[in-house]
């Protein structure tokens, strides 16, 4: 398997490994939203491309499916996404709030594969 | 192994623990926490943050985790009904038993209710926990006018929730005046005045006699005969120490409530400690939490330290938080007309009030009240405190220095080091900068977490902040304005570095100059720094904006976003209007006039922005920045073309400098305006830059603002024509860019500038720097590089692309919800 980087979170190997789009099609350095089943998830490259990962779409503060539009950065090596509403950061690792006592976002492991974008789901 | 029983899970109950489990681990000391409420301990004093976005599980002291943690047996949701002081053992109201060593009962106090005929009616709410705010708002909901009982600190909190539900509040007070513990009376008229512009009536005088309504509030009556219609009622009139169980197990409490104590905070048993709201020391009850904490840190002491320390009373000073008034009151606010003379400083206009009761040689100041203005709250507070001698004349403290944001105008300099900066964790100026001396680099965050100040009310915060600059800056550290964790430098030398080295991206400067994958602050203000220097539209580095920016369009809640086309000096054709109109219509947008003399349409879903600006742009529309750190609008009066008046064309200067100036990007945004005559029809004199027209010409005026703290322009230069005009504009509005902090309005940066008003004449006017050619050539190239983003954002498919909600989906964001006002749409609450 030719996958560049994956990131792992979920402790065990997702059931489904979703195809969600080319890599070309996500902007580089930054996010865009994928739909999965009822779901929005939010998907986001460092590095070029190099690097990716995936957390919901949807942002506890003020539930607002925003986080793909969310510029994404680092706090220390901690990989994250701040919201464009009020400026909370997420972990894109542990999906934990960096920045205030909120509940923690659900994150997913992606792959890359042959130009594709996979994002793992345990159903 | 001593074993500890704790009553009671509020602030205070959790301090303790806190403390506590700091110096004796589980092996010393075992401790069980009892707690009434479902959930653990939580941050009372920000609970009306609740009301504006806050979550419970947001004011949560620490989550249930670090009970387990820290190996604290928590019992949520279990009342304590029984002490056998015999054989030291609690019950429960579930029956379940424990016995202890030592008990601290930390049982805080309930909203008092007055014995008003009715108050059991439905609607009738007090203002104490977070259960008490959930019916508040459940049973709110759908109401216009509600009340509150009682105008003290409290009370006012309580009226701002409900004006943040959006209903018309009245606060009804006995006494005749607002905040009588804090406030004299002319303190009292001025709050009063503010809050009634903030829409909040304000009722004094009022004794109420009767609750009405059949089952189910109505209104209120009262002695003077007088009525009042609300819905909602909520109850605001003192607390009542919860001294229930102290007293029937045969603790000997106050008769007026509270279990009395001695200095070392124990009750007559003396294996019986009392704490925080429930305690009663030397005839008082604390409703602060700052004193709360000291007393707790008294019981550890008392029961596991050298019993050396004890409770000697505490400053009531207070400061009213997050009502969008400021007002303190510190020290003795009413002085005493023997030892102290009054200092006042009053101004109905602006609603600013400041009395200083100051000792009759002229040296201290013993107390006083700011109404208005409390930004020197804290310092003034600490004068007190320490008995600082008045630097100066004390007249010089009555009015804030203009301009200065840092409090340090009154020297935190001459504060001893003892000084206790942050009340509610005891922590003085001595610790504050010897932490900085020992580590210079660490930050505010740092302190925080080091020290814990500024965790409580963080009403300390500004001044933990000037401390740590102050020490910084004597150890001989300039105080460097680094941007964020990514870059070891500021905006101006980011700047620099840029335009020297000819970057082009933000990858390629991190890459060289910083470290890590960037953030929040510092891609923005890249992007910025980008555009000033080659004025490429923002869209070419979407990735790196904010998101305003990114989308070319300001995001709204519930995850739309908003369209204002550019219609420069406000001028508009009839058919114009109409293809605004047939736009609005067929994307269903809200429209509204803006306060920019432009329309704003509102409720555009992410993937309708490409084609509604389609059809604004052919018909000659163009983007109106309105998202963006650039110029926003020139307003216009209509000026000598039809206004008697009018000495010079307005309109057409405007429309001309607001083509001149179009998406310049900047350090913060700017707006300008063109009054036709001195009559000043377009405020001129509230902008960025502001023109106003004379008989010979033109004066110019520069770094005005609205908004939360307004300037007045000050003069530039005076009958100039129009040509040196727009030439000194363009060296202004350059200088400005090359310079300012990121974020920083001309007027903030005027204020900031060495040398003020006098020097950027200097600059601007004179060329004194001999730049002034240089920065008129930058000016006209950004000028010629001027295009509409928008344009090129709905021909390029590449950039248009990205405005789809999906990546592998045309499908919409069903996420969306409107409601309907006033016959047009509104998103949904959130
Ligand atoms: C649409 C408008 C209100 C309206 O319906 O009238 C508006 C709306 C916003 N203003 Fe404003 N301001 C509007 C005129 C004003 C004015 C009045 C004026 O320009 O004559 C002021 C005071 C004058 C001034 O700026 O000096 C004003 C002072 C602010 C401020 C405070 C700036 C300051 O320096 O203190 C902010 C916050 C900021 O910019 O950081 C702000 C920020 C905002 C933002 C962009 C907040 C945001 O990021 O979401 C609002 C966007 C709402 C939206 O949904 O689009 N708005 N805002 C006005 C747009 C004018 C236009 O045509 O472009
Ligand atoms: C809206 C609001 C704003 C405030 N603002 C400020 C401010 O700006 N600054 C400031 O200093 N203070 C402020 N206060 C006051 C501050 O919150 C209190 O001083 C502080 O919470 C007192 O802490 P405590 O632990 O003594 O009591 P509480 O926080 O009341 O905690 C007592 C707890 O014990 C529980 N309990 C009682 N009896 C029993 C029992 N028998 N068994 C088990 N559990 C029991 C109660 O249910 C409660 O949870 C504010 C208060 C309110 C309501
Ligand atoms: S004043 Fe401006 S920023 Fe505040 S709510 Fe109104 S439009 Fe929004
Ligand atoms: S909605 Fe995300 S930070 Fe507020």
């Amino acid at each position: 398997m030719n996958s560049l980087k994956s990131h792992q979170v979920a402790e065990t190997e997702p059931k489904v490994w979703y195809k969600a789009a080319k890599i070309h099609d996500f902007p580089m350095d930054g996010g865009a939203c994928v739909k999965y089943k009822g779901l929005q998830i939010a998907v986001f490259n460092f590095n070029t491309g190099k690097e990716w990962y995936a957390c919901q779409n949807l942002c506890p503060h003020k539930m607002q499916m925003i986080l793909s539009r969310g510029l994404t950065g680092s706090q220390g090596d901690e990989p994250k996404v701040a919201c464009p509403y009020h400026k909370k950061t997420f972990s894109l690792k542990s999906g934990v709030c960096l920045n205030d006592e909120i509940e923690a976002i659900s994150t997913f492991p992606v792959k890359v594969d042959d130009d594709y974008v996979y994002i793992g789901f345990s159903q | 192994m001593t074993r500890i029983i704790v009553v009671g899970n509020g602030m205070v109950g959790y301090k303790f623990c806190e403390k506590l489990r700091k110096d004796f681990d589980a092996s010393q000391v075992a401790l069980t926490v009892y707690g009434e409420e479902p959930r653990p301990a939580y941050d009372r004093v920000h609970l009306s943050s609740y009301f504006s976005g806050s979550t419970a599980e947001d004011l949560l002291m620490a989550p249930r985790t670090w009970y387990e943690d820290n190996d604290i047996e928590l019992r949520t949701s279990e009342l304590v009904t029984e002490i056998d002081r015999k054989n030291k053992k609690i019950t429960t109201h579930k029956g379940s038993e424990e016995s202890y060593d030592y008990l601290v009962l930390a049982t805080g106090s309930s909203a008092f209710v007055p014995p008003i005929k009715g108050v059991e009616k439905d609607g009738v709410f007090v203002y104490r926990t977070i259960e008490d705010l959930n019916q508040i708002l459940s049973y709110g909901k759908n109401l216009k006018e509600a009340a509150v009982l009682g105008g003290g600190l409290l009370g006012l909190e309580a009226a701002k929730a409900l004006l943040d539900m959006n209903l018309n509040p009245y606060v009804v007070e006995f006494a005749d005046r607002l905040m009588p513990r804090q406030l004299d009376d002319s303190g009292s008229d001025i709050l009063k005045m503010k809050l009634e512009s903030l829409g909040i009536q304000i009722l004094t005088g009022k004794a109420t006699q009767d609750i009405a309504g059949n089952g189910k509030l109505e209104g209120l009556s009262f002695a003077d005969g007088s009525q009042l219609d609300v819905e909602m009622l909520v109850i605001s009139a003192g607390i009542r120490p919860r001294d229930e169980l102290a007293k029937s197990s045969g603790l000997a409490t106050h008769e007026r409530g509270g279990v009395l104590v001695n200095d070392g905070m124990q009750t007559n048993d003396p294996s019986i400690f009392a704490i925080g709201e429930v305690a009663c020391h030397r005839d008082m009850i604390y409703g602060l939490v700052a004193p709360g904490y000291e007393m707790a840190e008294v019981v550890i002491n008392q029961i596991l330290g050298d019993k050396t320390q004890s409770f000697k009373g505490f400053d009531m000073s207070t400061k009213l938080k997050l009502i969008g008034v400021d007002v303190g009151s510190f020290g003795n606010p009413f002085g005493n007309n023997e030892t102290t003379k009054p200092l006042i400083y009053k101004n109905d206009q602006e609603g600013i009030y400041r009395r200083l009761n100051i000792t009759p040689d002229g040296k201290y100041i013993t107390g006083g009240i700011l109404v208005g203005d409390a930004d020197d709250y804290n310092i003034l507070h600490q004068m007190v405190q320490n008995k600082i001698k008045i630097p100066g004349s004390p007249g010089s403290l009555l009015v804030r220095s203009n301009g200065s944001d840092e409090g340090a105008s009154l020297g935190i300099e001459s504060l001893p080091d003892e000084a206790v900066i942050c009340s509610c964790e005891n922590i003085s100026k001595g610790d504050v900068s010897n932490l900085v001396k020992a580590d210079e680099s660490c930050s505010l965050d740092d302190i925080k977490s080091n020290t814990k100040a500024c965790t409580g009310c963080g009403g300390c915060t500004p001044m933990v902040n000037d401390i740590m600059k102050m020490t910084l800056k004597s150890m001989g550290k300039t105080v460097k304005n680094t941007v964020c964790e990514h870059f070891d430098f500021s905006r101006q030398e980011l700047y620099d570095l840029i335009k020297i080295n000819g970057i082009k991206s933000f990858q390629e400067l991190v890459h060289a100059h910083g470290t890590g994958h960037g953030c929040e602050i510092c891609k923005p203000l890249t992007a910025s720094l980008l555009a000033s220097i080659y004025n490429e539209p923002a869209i070419v580095h979407d990735t790196i904006q904010d998101t305003n920016d990114r989308f070319l369009a300001n995001i709204q809640r519930g995850g739309t976003y908003s369209v204002i086309p550019r219609i420069p000096g406000g001028e508009i054709t009839a058919d114009k209007l109409l293809v605004i109109a047939q736009v609005a219509k067929k994307y269903e947008l809200y429209t509204k006039i803006t306060g920019g003399q432009r329309i704003d349409l509102l409720g555009a879903r992410l993937d309708q922005l490409p084609p509604i600006w389609e059809e604004l742009i052919a018909a000659g529309f163009e983007s109106g920045h309105a998202y963006a750190k650039s110029l926003r609008t020139v307003k216009s009066c209509v000026g000598s073309v039809w206004c008697r008046y009018g000495v010079q064309d307005s309109v057409s200067f405007a429309i001309r400098v607001e083509d001149r100036y179009k998406g310049l990007r900047s350090p913060h945004k700017i707006k300008g305006a063109v009054s036709g005559c001195i009559r000043e029809c377009a405020e001129a004199q509230s902008k960025d830059f502001g023109i106003i027209a004379t008989e010979k010409g033109w004066n110019l005026y520069v770094c005005g603002n609205g908004g939360s703290r307004p300037q007045h322009a000050l003069l530039l230069a005076n009958d100039v024509d129009t040509e040196t005009c727009i030439k000194l504009i363009d060296r202004f509005l350059m200088y400005y860019i090359k310079t300012a902090a990121p974020l920083t309005r001309t007027a903030t940066w005027l204020n900031k500038l060495d040398g003020g008003l006098d020097y950027l004449k200097e600059v601007v006017v004179n060329d004194s720097l001999g730049i002034a050619e240089k920065l008129e050539l930058e000016m006209q190239g950004l000028i010629d590089n001027y295009e509409c983003e928008w344009k090129r954002a709905i021909e390029d498919p590449e950039l248009r692309k990205k405005f789809a909600h999906f990546v592998n989906s045309d499908e919409q964001d069903s996420g969306i919800s409107f409601m309907d006002m006033r016959g047009q749409k509104v998103p949904t609450a959130w």
